[in-house]
């Protein structure tokens, strides 16, 4: 997903000569290309995030849509206040980026692991987060970011995630990409969209022909994204993040009371584990079978 | 110019105490000790245009104790960038004259309060400004107790490595932060050996001799492709006795007999 993040801004960047990328001395073998193209709007400002989102900030007053780039929680958790007071406050266009969404970065451990961020930055209402599913979801993210220069969010995977459908482009709601045939759907943010689109195949061969939605856009959530949850009455919610403030907990503050939202997130128990991406996910119950059943159930006899 | 920025500091200071008192509101000491800096940035050295805040040109000043507001208010109003009268409303409900500075009011630059957040952001605007080729310069007034934070030396390490010579820093080091003497809390001295060790051009100063502060500011850059650190050496609540290096007036707000003494010593009105 990082790699169709830095083709997409430098694709942008030839059009927008506004748009400067911004790294925290991470992006080793990603953000090259990006450098030597635009060597006058890229900066490594050094392992110190603070500083980097400030002077991001500060760039941005200057005219410039920054992108911050780091890993993890470094360009969101540890410069969280810079985020708030300097960018949102002043409502300035950077675009924080960060690499390693959800369990990305399992076996690096706790420090690694970002499963707060969508629950903590929801609650800055400035901002606009995107997080998408696949390749294809972060490139139209970056397209509609390059011409929405406004303080926000995009929380992308690492490497390697699937393109997962045809690419539709960026709404400001979810993208339908199975309607069903019932009233039941399962909603997924961010790459664990795969395990909720090989459930619904698993459920499809008994059967039972679920909707599933993928939902890459996040906040601010109005008519649209509402609208789009309508013909659902039971929504099973998937997202690597802890169940506060995340998904299910966003589809519960947005949706119509009589809709239950039941939740499949990561129990704080999990980020204690060291382990692949896939297998923390199924320490979670976040795997195509599990996700399966926890839907078969929910649909009824 | 000196007597410009003498008779503006004075006008400052007055309507400072005039506005905490009147909001009951705290931090004069701090808005006290760097009435003089801002008045001498603000006749001559500062390009700015008071009718014109906007103006693409100007140079970037930026606070950073933004809890010591008031006169910065103040000196801005008495040079025209709003009416005077608008100082009243400081602190009271509905006004864009928070206790901590604010971007909304014209001349301000940068809402602060969350205190070592604007260096960070003028080491952005500095390089900005570099990469595009303009002229405009910024200036960041720190405290002394706000160093502390590490946010501001992460700012002074990368400063220098982008030979960001359009920088200046001005340190009101009045020797007293929120809890204490800085020498009790966590020592800065030697403050000036250590932003030489960081690679920026240092000068001291006493900081309420206007002359010298001009004279320092004039002359910036004082090295070729290095950011400028000014030290100004200051009295935390200078131009009040009672006030003067005393802890409390960094909370305190002065009663109607302690503002028309306070008053009388710096040659307001009461």
């Amino acid at each position: 997903m990082r790699t169709a993040f830095i083709q997409e801004l430098i694709a942008q960047a030839r059009q927008c000569p506004e748009i400067f990328l911004a790294v925290g001395d991470l992006g080793y073998s990603v953000v090259e290309p990006f450098a030597q193209e635009f060597p006058d709007r890229f900066l490594n400002a050094g392992v110190a995030e603070q500083n980097l989102t400030g002077l991001a900030a500060g760039l941005a007053a200057a005219g410039y849509h920054v992108f911050t780039y780091s890993i993890a929680n470094f360009p969101t958790l540890r410069c969280l206040e810079q985020l708030r007071n300097d960018v949102c406050h002043h409502d300035l266009p950077v675009t924080v980026v960060s690499v390693g969404a959800g369990l990305s970065y399992g076996n690096l451990g706790y420090s690694h692991h970002a499963v707060q961020d969508l629950g903590i930055l929801r609650t800055l209402g400035e901002l606009t987060i995107l997080s998408p599913a696949d390749p294809g979801e972060a490139r139209a993210a970056v397209r509609w970011l390059a011409t929405h220069p406004r303080p926000s969010y995009l929380r992308l995977g690492k490497a390697g995630e699937p393109e997962l459908h045809e690419p539709v482009g960026l709404r400001e709601a979810p993208l339908v990409l199975r309607p069903g045939r019932g009233n039941l759907a399962i909603a997924a943010t961010g790459s664990v969209l795969k395990c909720a689109l090989e459930a619904a195949d698993l459920l499809a061969a008994g059967g039972l022909d679920l909707a599933v939605l993928s939902c890459p856009w996040l906040q601010p959530v109005g008519d649209e994204f509402r609208a789009a949850f309508a013909p659902y009455r039971r929504v099973l919610a998937l997202e690597e993040h802890v169940a506060t403030g995340g998904l299910a907990s966003l589809l519960r503050d947005t949706l119509p009371s009589g809709v239950i939202i039941t939740s499949r997130a990561i129990p704080t128990a999990v980020t204690r584990l060291v382990g692949s991406q896939a297998w923390l996910r199924q320490q979670a119950g976040l795997d195509a079978l599990a996700v399966a059943a926890a839907a078969r159930e929910l649909a009824g006899p | 110019m000196s007597g410009a920025s003498q008779q503006l500091a004075a006008a400052a200071r007055a309507e400072a105490l005039r506005m905490v008192a009147r909001a009951r509101a705290s931090h004069l000491g701090g808005a006290l000790s760097m009435a003089d800096l801002l008045a001498v940035l603000y006749t001559g050295v500062l390009r700015v245009r008071p009718a014109e805040p906007e103006w693409p040109e100007r140079d970037r000043f930026l606070l950073s104790k933004g809890h010591a507001c008031a006169s910065l208010y103040a000196t801005l109003a008495l040079q025209g960038f709003f009416p005077t009268t608008e100082l009243l409303t400081y602190g009271q409900d509905g006004s864009r004259l928070m206790a901590h500075v604010c971007h909304r009011v014209p001349g301000v630059e940068f809402s602060t309060g969350s205190l070592g957040h604007a260096l960070p952001f003028g080491v952005g605007l500095a390089l900005g400004a570099q990469r595009q080729g303009q002229a405009h310069r910024v200036f960041v007034l720190l405290s002394d107790g706000e160093l502390d934070e590490g946010s501001n030396w992460e700012a002074i390490l990368f400063a220098p490595q982008h030979a960001l010579a359009n920088l200046v820093v001005l340190v009101d080091y009045n020797r007293i932060q929120s809890l204490g003497a800085v020498s009790e809390v966590l020592e800065l001295a030697p403050l000036a050996d250590k932003f030489r060790a960081f690679r920026w051009a240092v000068r001291e100063v006493d900081g309420h001799d206007h002359d010298a502060v001009r004279t320092a500011l004039e002359a910036v850059p004082w090295e070729p492709g290095r950011p400028s650190c000014l030290i100004a050496h200051t009295v935390k609540g200078r131009g009040v006795d009672f006030m003067q290096n005393r802890l409390a007036w960094h909370y305190r707000s002065p009663n109607e007999t302690e503002l028309a003494a306070a008053l009388r010593q710096v040659g307001g009105t009461p």
